[in-house]
């Protein structure tokens, strides 16, 4: 019953050493308060005590500079938390320039990793120490969380777009995966564990070719991509039916209706399966929906290819 | 007021005794023990519900229920208790019990429609019962689409629909107590004369009536998802699945403040009861609960930071979340003020508000770690939150209950419970609350989710230290319902004013008249008008 026990959480990311620090400031700040008002409720239950129900108490009935202060004073704390916890959040929301892009979807009641390389992986997932990871998902019924404590980062897994999280370990070693958004049956049984690698193990790891199926995710892109006859009308030179998609990922398009967006994977995600939400400007609305046609693991190897058709054929971002 | 109190033998329990009588009363007193008697029986459904989920979690494996029992015991236990005993607990009972009395008044402005109120809010109970003999539900009580519209295999179109009914209770009830505190107070109960629990009732009131229609609505686009499937929830059709949580929580949040804010107009009250003095800064302690139902609407998306929403607005409703934690900081300082230099009567009602104040403290406290964006990702859906809003809803709403069934048990029977019972319940309640949710923050940060039948064996320990709490809370719930029916039948006679307070509802013969007060009271000085009377006495 005392294995593994403990009161304080491992810290295995970047993040987590901030996340604790608010939350460690944030219980040093309201133990304050809590203790101030409890030594004056328990002080002033026992001192006026007066069990007699015949005196009554001293005709007071309030004091402007008390209201004010115990108004201002916890509002001004409040902002200073505030600020603290937001900027800590944008590091948490945020992901670094280069990171190693991992997809993943949420299925009850199971996670499935996707490793650019090709890997795939089933409630477990292996990653390199010291290096910036982003896992970008999805789900393919339900809403799910993945949620890894250790790291302290987690989010929803929503069908119909998707989410992402990143962390950078800072420890190798194994940790809990977790869904933590309630998914029916076996909820508590859509756990996993990360494997926190040194670099060269993780190296060793990947090509030992550990569930690697049809090749790496580019390869699988760029045979869809044929497959579905993406390639007719989306032609490199801006010359077809349909946009070039050069360059494309991470650029900001404008639509038809003038507004702009920025193509990061959900925006791309959503232009192939429900093509009709958005039409980029000076093009007709003629892509059919991908809708059913095409699995979560083909829309991620899509969008893997289509990242990396760069001018020049360079890929940026998720680089190996 | 301190003019001695001619006994009617006849009183609003014994004037009538037909069952009939009481089933179509329209007496706001009867009305408020039909309640009772409901929500008492919700209480303990919803608590055998919980002591289910706490014998399970008391080792890793799942070996007393199965999973999806596991699921449909939380799923109940939340269902039951906030729709069927937070929501209703202090309005219903103790304001249908209690206002009017308060305001000098012969009844609610519309007691028929009170009537209806009541019968509504038990239909719905009896839907949701039905669904739960059927097998029950296992959404969660928040519902979350797509597993409601699609994935769950229970009932959630039956339990949808008699939630979706209970609605219009709360509905009518907030208009009705709107209406009668507008119009129906004595003659001399201005605004700044009226208790502050009225105030706090008409701050819940209005959040009723502009809150509870939009849960009804969403149940309803989540019954015609489920039943016809619409595709309003579902991305495969162009809907989107959180767009349920924002109408859900548009309502469920400021729902929170309907379960606490009438509980903390009890507290005003048995505070300056018990202090004999009058409340620490009358009019922001009043203006805070209105500050409270207002801010409260703006607050919801501080649920739905990891689903999704834009980082931006997850600023905005964290800084509001902030923002409305300050009135509640600000009541809280006043109460502890109210017994700088008072006279305090050690009494059972006042033993629950001291377990309030120091669990709501804990309750709010934790609510600025959750309104913090940084940290709430981590905390968020883990047993911290779990921790933190029993803390608000038990520890601070149904403490506040307790303190007010207490403190007017002796207006509303005519009989005295025994006091060192009351005393002992309230500190079993207090060290059992502690010892069940105390170790669940520290669950949470350790990462435990919510809603698991099954967990990692590390986590142990401190469930099992959770669920030895548990027992000792349900000793202290079960206590009361044995000395209160004691007291019924043997218990000392209370005399109009047992507590020797202030407030019009003690200045009629206990139990009531059916018509109230024997002439309709005029109302000359404020509500705690304590260190006046003594300047009388003396």
């Amino acid at each position: 019953m005392f294995s593994g026990f403990s009161l304080f959480p491992t810290q295995a990311s970047t993040l987590a050493p901030e996340v604790d620090n608010l939350y460690l400031g944030i219980v040093a700040i309201t133990a304050f308060f809590a203790v101030v008002v409890v030594i004056f409720v328990v002080y002033f239950a026992i001192k006026y005590r007066d069990d007699t129900g015949e005196k009554v108490g001293a005709p007071i009935t309030g004091s402007m500079p008390l209201e004010l202060g115990w108004s201002l004073i916890p509002f001004f704390i409040s902002i200073g938390i505030f600020v603290w916890a937001s900027v800590v959040f944008f590091h948490i929301v945020r992901a670094p320039d280069q990171t190693l892009d991992i997809y993943s979807t949420g299925k009850r009641w199971m996670w499935r990793f996707q490793h650019i390389d090709g890997q795939r992986e089933i409630n477990e997932l292996h990653v390199p120490v010291g290096r910036p990871v982003r896992v970008v998902f999805t789900s393919e019924d339900v809403l799910h969380d993945l949620f890894i404590p250790a790291f302290r980062v987690k989010a929803d897994a929503v069908p119909g777009r998707y989410s992402a999280i990143w962390f950078e370990p800072t420890q190798v070693g194994q940790y809990h995966i977790f869904c933590a958004e309630y998914c029916g049956t076996r909820h508590s049984g859509m756990i996993g564990t990360v494997y926190v690698m040194e670099q060269a193990d993780y190296q060793a790891w990947l090509s030992g070719g550990g569930g690697l199926t049809g090749g790496t995710m580019l390869q699988q892109g760029e045979a869809l991509f044929t497959q579905l006859a993406c390639v007719t009308c989306h032609l490199p030179d801006g010359t077809g039916r349909g946009p070039s998609l050069v360059g494309v990922f991470g650029s900001t398009v404008t639509l038809d209706n003038g507004s702009t967006v920025t193509a990061d994977e959900s925006y791309l995600r959503e232009s192939i399966l429900t093509s009709q939400a958005k039409t980029v400007k000076g093009f007709e609305h003629i892509m059919p929906t991908f809708q059913g046609l095409i699995n979560e693991d083909g829309v991620a190897a899509l969008i893997e290819y289509i990242k990396s058709m760069q001018a020049g054929g360079n890929r940026v971002a998720s680089a190996q | 007021m301190e003019t001695t109190v001619v006994e009617s033998p006849v009183n609003y329990i014994n004037h009538k005794h037909t069952v009939a009588s009481w089933l179509l009363t329209y007496d706001h007193k009867r009305i408020g023990i039909l309640y009772l008697i409901v929500v008492s029986t919700a209480f303990f459904l919803g608590g055998i519900f919980a002591a289910l989920i706490r014998l399970e979690l008391t080792t890793p494996a799942g070996d007393l229920l199965s999973a999806d029992v596991y699921n449909r015991m939380f799923t109940m236990h939340g269902v039951t208790m906030v729709f069927f005993v937070l929501v209703p607990a202090v309005p219903a009972v103790l304001g249908n019990f209690a206002m009017p009395l308060m305001i000098g008044a012969k009844d609610v402005a519309f007691p028929k429609l009170n009537l209806m109120s009541w019968y509504i809010f038990t239909i719905g109970f009896l839907f949701t019962v039905t669904s739960m003999i059927l097998g029950g539900v296992d959404t969660g009580w928040t519902f979350y689409t797509p597993y409601s519209s699609q994935g769950s295999e229970s009932n959630v179109l039956i339990t949808g629909i008699g939630v979706f009914i209970t609605g219009f209770s709360s509905i009518l009830t907030g208009l009705n107590f709107m209406v009668t505190i507008h119009r129906m107070r004595a003659p001399g109960m201005t605004w700044f004369r009226l208790p502050l629990f009225i105030w706090a009732l008409y701050a819940t009131s209005l959040v009723m009536v502009l809150g509870t229609p939009v849960i009804a609505i969403t149940l309803l686009m989540l019954v015609f998802e489920r039943g016809l499937h619409l595709g309003i929830f579902d991305p495969r059709l162009g809907g989107d699945p959180v767009l349920f949580q924002h109408l859900f929580w548009f309502y469920s949040h400021p729902a929170v403040y309907i379960m606490i804010l009438p509980p903390m107009g009890v507290i005003s009250e048995v505070i300056a009861c018990f202090s004999r003095k009058n409340v620490f800064g009358y009019s922001f302690v009043a203006f805070s609960s209105l500050a409270i139902a207002v801010f409260g609407f703006l607050v919801w998306a501080h649920h739905l930071f990891v689903a999704g929403i834009s980082p931006y607005s997850a600023l905005i409703f964290s800084f509001l979340s902030f923002a409305v934690a300050i009135p509640s900081a600000v009541k809280t300082f006043n109460w502890t003020a109210t017994l700088y230099k008072g006279a305090i009567w050690w009494k059972t009602p006042m033993m629950f508000v001291f377990g309030f104040l120091g669990l709501f403290l804990i309750g709010g406290l934790t609510g600025l770690f959750l309104a913090s964006l940084g940290l709430d990702i981590h905390l968020t859906d883990t047993y911290f939150v779990v921790a933190h809003f029993h803390y608000i809803m038990v520890g601070g709403a149904i403490m506040g209950y307790f303190a007010g069934l207490h403190f007017w048990w002796p207006k509303m029977t005519g009989r005295m419970y025994n006091d060192t019972m009351g005393k002992m319940a309230a500190l079993l309640i207090f060290v059992g609350f502690n010892l069940t949710f105390g170790p669940q923050f520290i669950l949470g940060y350790l990462g435990m989710p919510r809603r698991y039948h099954v967990y990692p064996p590390e986590f142990q320990v401190l469930n099992v230290l959770s669920s030895a709490g548990a027992s000792i809370l349900a000793v202290g719930y079960v206590l009361p319902l044995f000395y209160f029916l004691y007291s019924l039948k043997f218990g000392e006679k209370a005399g109009a004013n047992p507590w020797k307070a202030t407030g019009l509802e003690w200045t009629t013969q206990s139990p009531p008249l059916a018509e109230n007060f024997p002439a309709t009271p005029i109302v000359t000085e404020g509500a705690y008008a304590y260190s006046k009377r003594e300047m009388k006495v003396a």
